[in-house]
């Protein structure tokens, strides 16, 4: 089993340094430390392992360090920044290692992305040597590249020589999209394998300072002072301590505080519960601080992430995610209350911002979610954004017979509009009526009412409500049906279902790589036993099949 | 007519508003889905069943068991209250699936859900044709040439009522929401309407005339008959269960339309003996009697024959193919054919046209379950023809009725492009077309047939072109009142 969780002290490839408002973040990645046998990490090459760590300290530094206001990413090996994703590693893997690999580390990148951006805290890549591949798509994460002119380092991207793959990490997108560089450059850039260095690399847009190597650290330190300075973060606040996850996972069972997993192996399903608060919401942004790790909306969310990276990852045949909701829902409104009306606080926003990753991370899940609205539920607010994150979503329309559970409502928030946008930048209720934005409109009027099944079926929230007669049995249809299909036709389908609407370099990000990175991984010209992929490093040419497709 | 059931017959739930041997009271989803369907389908019965008769009193037989000896009960009732349910054959212990590529499993209880959107098609092409045949005959209780037929023709009608629920309860039973829709949907198409017409073209011909109706119990119930027997080798064990039950009904159906035109038959060749007529086709003369002159009946036959071949849909099929591989519809008598009931080998020679000439291909077996069941469809109706020549003979009238080539008239399947004759001959367009009213009924033979369907509406009376049936129904005598038409008074 591949485990999310992790602490800095257990860090293997990563160190944290603080100098006052500047964070290093400096990669020394343990060759011998490999998630899996077979390969070795030179020369700061990475895998899932390593991408684990990167992926803990990032929200550290979010959480746990108010105070960070710029971090700099930099290598602990001499002459070399990374040599990006391990080749012996991704030749060994299999096919659906290799897409999980591929999405988990663009989600990191992403979310150093959004760190720069929205968190106002901003990461610069201290290139002090090689930066290629991966290494290079890591600095292209972060919002300012620093490359030293040493007369040898370089940045590149040297798959489509070399690998005859593609730049995993939204290398491609991000050259020409974000560093905007012009594409006849890029398309040089991208098929030399030595890359681009000192003057050409700034000219050419790829890196935005080349500095001599004597005074690199100290420029390097100057810069991240002054990014520092501009941030909104505060300096003496008390940072959030993200404490171990309580999970258990026992069998076919796997507990948090706050969420159940149970799957059901012979269905391949698993039914995921997200559990509201028990408490009430702290009186203010003081009590809700003093919660920290605790205070629900943060709680339920780290234990939602870790445990959709765990069904990803882990339970790989296990095609249907269910997500249901339990508990008092008029518990939530006011933590919605206290997370929306203190947005500018540096802890609330993390943890919309993280609620904004989270689901992000949901849509980006290859498997099929539904959303089942039932008696006993609570999707209020954020946790109905789940229902408009769902491929489709049934509700229960009245109560059980027999049973006194009062009948399933859903209540709307702040949350279900412009708070949570998607990869495309539209809310997901933006998305599911992107014919009909009466309708968006219409329901927003209706925040913080309670709607019931048959209203939802009505305004469209819901894809169906059956009521207790038929729900059993509607349900298990689809749910049978669904599972019998080819999985890939559905990864594709739900891919190309869920992100209607305008392109954002996001979704380009996702979109393009997970398909052409993803065929690309599959022919022969990359993977077959004369491919590139399995001959590098062996000296021997691979053989192409010079067909276009 | 509750008391009427006798109580030593009753292994149907009759308390239940929806008579039923589904222990139907204990399945709230489907109880619920009966009960919601139930009145829409009485609607669809007052507006498209048999048009004038629905307050009449009609000596109907009712299913109460489902043991093919003593399984019904006779009553007068009003056609809306019949009490249409849910039956099915008893469940054989054990059932395995007995051909396709799951031969041998236990038989599915639950449909499998990679077969679901295929079985649910059949199933609703299946009960698309129940009601469109009532709606085809709703004008037919106007023109009865007896009481005893009248009663004949609604007790097919409230049949084919009820196998229309059959084929519900399945799609509202194993289908969810959409099996619902599907229910719906099936009260929502008309028989010959352009804008939402049944789904088969045969259901969509009218049925203009009571000699029709004879050759549509024949000929297209027979259509039913070898379907619903495909279906009830389905591995899908309540599809099949389902099935068995309707054949018993079936054959009642066939049974009216063989010895109908039997009777049309007999009372023409006597009619032209009594007259000292003996050219059949002497048709001014032999109308004139107030019968109708046998190649006229030819031609309905040839028309009947012909529309309902093409039910059986292309004779090779992949279609076919699927529903056989996947064990959900089999061949006629499936079982006791002797091969390996999985077909991935085998070849089956399918009649097609080739270069101007008819000629048997060989084709996989597999992709030409469709040609077995037509062809084993017109055998099956030969028998039928044969003792109708040979009642002509007896009668001492020198006429044969054919069984018209496989490829005459065809729309759908091997011949739908040629252009062939009731004899089997490939003639261009033109000819065929000259000659198209001597195979096929023209508008003057509707028309005579029309005028001469008066109503005979006297009790044990028969209209000049019919004969009076050998027995009557339920052994009553032949003036038994077996339509109270304007109800009764007590
Ligand atoms: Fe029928
Ligand atoms: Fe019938």
């Amino acid at each position: 089993m591949i485990d999310f969780q992790t602490s800095p002290q257990d860090y293997k490839h990563w160190k944290l340094d603080f100098d006052g408002p500047v964070a290093y973040l400096t990669m020394d990645v343990n060759a011998e430390a490999t998630l899996k046998p077979g390969y070795e990490l030179k020369m700061n090459s990475y895998d899932l392992g390593v991408d684990i760590e990167l992926y803990d300290a990032v929200q550290r530094l979010r959480f746990e360090h108010p105070e960070i206001k710029s971090v700099v990413m930099r290598s602990g090996k001499d002459r070399i920044f990374c040599a990006g994703a391990n080749i012996r590693m991704l030749g060994k893997s299999s096919h659906a290692h290799k897409v999980n690999f591929c999405k988990f580390t663009n989600e990191t990148r992403n979310s150093i992305e959004d760190a720069s951006e929205h968190s106002h805290q901003r990461y610069i890549s201290a290139v002090n040597g090689t930066a290629a591949g991966g290494g290079y798509e890591l600095a292209l994460a972060t919002d300012y590249i620093m490359l030293i002119d040493d007369g040898s380092a370089t940045v590149s991207l040297p798959e489509v020589p070399l690998l005859a793959v593609l730049p995993g990490t939204g290398g491609l997108t991000r050259v020409v999209d974000k560093r905007k560089v012009r594409r006849d450059r890029a398309d040089i850039f991208c098929s030399i394998e030595e890359g681009a260095r000192g003057q050409r690399a700034v000219d050419w847009r790829l890196v935005d300072e080349s500095i001599k190597g004597s005074i690199f650290e100290e420029e390097v330190a100057k810069r991240a002072h002054a990014f520092a300075a501009d941030s909104d973060r505060p300096s003496d606040a008390k940072g959030v301590t993200f404490t171990p996850l309580n999970r258990k996972i026992d069998g076919d069972r796997v507990q948090y505080d706050l969420i159940d997993i149970e799957i059901n192996r012979s269905g391949r399903v698993a039914t995921v519960t997200l559990k509201a608060p028990t408490d009430a919401a702290p009186a203010d942004l003081a009590g809700a601080h003093a919660q920290g790790a605790d205070f629900w909306p943060l709680a339920l969310c780290r234990q939602f992430d870790d445990a959709l990276l765990h069904l990803r990852t882990n339970e790989t045949e296990i095609g249907t995610v269910i997500f249901k909701t339990s508990g008092n829902g008029s518990l939530i409104e006011a933590y919605e209350k206290l997370l929306e009306d203190n947005a500018d606080d540096w802890l609330m926003r993390e943890i919309i911002l993280y609620w904004k990753r989270t689901l992000k991370r949901v849509d980006m899940t290859s498997r099929t979610l539904v959303t089942l609205i039932e008696p006993g539920s609570c999707f209020v607010g954020i946790l109905a954004e789940l229902i408009f994150a769902a491929d489709r979503s049934y509700m229960l329309d009245g109560q059980i017979e027999g049973d006194d559970t009062p009948e399933a409502k859903i209540k709307l928030s702040a949350f279900n509009f412009a708070m949570m946008p998607m990869s495309n930048d539209l809310t997901r209720l933006e998305t599911r009526f992107l014919g009909e934005p009466e309708t968006v409109e219409r329901v927003k009027a209706m925040i913080g009412q309670e709607i019931n099944g048959a209203e939802a079926n009505k305004l469209g929230l819901v894809t169906d409500a059956y009521d207790d007669i038929d729900w059993e049995e509607d349900v298990r249809l689809f749910l049978e049906e669904r599972v019998g299909y080819s999985p890939d036709a559905l990864t594709g389908m739900e891919a190309n279902l869920r992100f209607a609407g305008p392109e954002t370099m996001e979704t380009k990000i996702f979109g393009r790589l997970t398909a052409w990175q993803n065929w690309i991984f599959q022919r022969p010209n990359a993977v077959a036993d004369d491919g590139a992929l399995k001959l590098y490093g062996t000296g021997t040419r691979p053989s192409y099949d010079f067909n276009r497709v | 007519m509750s008391e009427s059931i006798r109580a030593d017959l009753v292994e149907v739930n009759y308390d239940d508003l929806i008579p039923n041997n589904v222990d139907l009271s204990n399945d709230r989803r489907l109880k619920k889905a009966l009960e919601e369907w139930q009145p829409n389908y009485i609607d669809w019965w007052k507006d498209m069943g048999p048009e004038g008769f629905q307050e009449s009193e009609v000596y109907l037989r009712t299913a109460v068991g489902v043991d093919p000896q003593g399984w019904a009960v006779f009553d007068h009732v009003k056609m809306p209250e019949y009490r249409w349910g849910i039956l099915l054959a008893p469940k054989e212990e054990g059932r395995k699936i007995n051909f396709g590529k799951h031969k041998g499993e236990p038989a599915w209880q639950e449909v499998p859900a990679e077969y679901r959107s295929l079985l649910r098609r059949l199933i609703v092409i299946q009960g698309d044709t129940e009601p469109a045949s009532v709606e085809q005959q709703r004008y037919l209780g106007k023109t009865a040439p007896s009481l005893y037929d009248m009663r004949n023709l609604f007790q097919v009608n409230v049949e084919e009522g009820r196998h229309l629920w059959a084929m519900v309860y399945l799609l509202q039973k194993y289908f969810g929401k959409e099996g619902r829709q599907d229910a719906e949907d099936l009260l929502q198409r008309r028989s010959g309407d352009e804008d939402r017409p049944r789904l088969l073209g045969a259901f969509n011909e009218e049925t203009p005339d009571w000699l029709s109706f004879f050759m549509f119990t024949y000929f297209t119930d027979r259509d039913g008959k070898m379907q619903l027997a495909a279906l009830a080798e389905s591995g899908f064990d309540p599809l099949s269960r389902t099935c068995r039950f309707m054949l018993t009904e079936e054959a009642h159906h066939m049974f009216v339309g063989e010895s109908g035109v039997s009777r049309v038959v007999e009372k023409t060749c006597q009619a032209m003996n009594d007259a000292g007529i003996t050219d059949p086709y002497d048709i001014e003369a032999v109308r004139k009697l107030g019968v109708i002159d046998l190649p006229t009946i030819q031609k309905k036959l040839n028309f009947h024959v012909s529309v309902t071949e093409d039910l059986f849909g292309a004779e090779v099929s992949t279609n076919g193919a699927s529903a056989f591989e996947a064990g959900l519809k089999g061949r006629f008598e499936e079982t006791k054919i002797d091969d390996d009931h999985q077909l991935h080998d085998a070849t089956f020679d399918v009649w097609r046209v080739v270069d101007g000439q008819i000629v048997q291909e060989t084709e996989p077996a597999l992709n030409a379950v469709n040609a077995r069941l037509v062809y084993d469809y017109i055998n099956d109706a030969a028998g039928g023809v044969k003792r109708w020549n040979k009642l002509i003979k007896k009668m001492g009238i020198d006429f044969d009725l054919k069984m018209p080539h496989m490829g005459f008239n065809r729309r759908i399947g091997e011949f739908a492009e040629s252009f062939i004759t009731p004899e089997g001959e490939i003639v261009d367009e033109a000819t065929w077309t000259a000659k198209e009213f001597d195979y096929l009924p023209n508008e003057a033979d509707l028309l005579f047939l029309k005028e001469l369907m008066q109503p005979e509406y006297r009790q044990g009376e028969y209209a000049t072109w019919i004969a009076a049936p050998k027995v009557g129904i339920n052994s009553k005598p032949g003036d038994f009142e077996y339509v109270k038409i304007y109800g009764s008074s007590n």
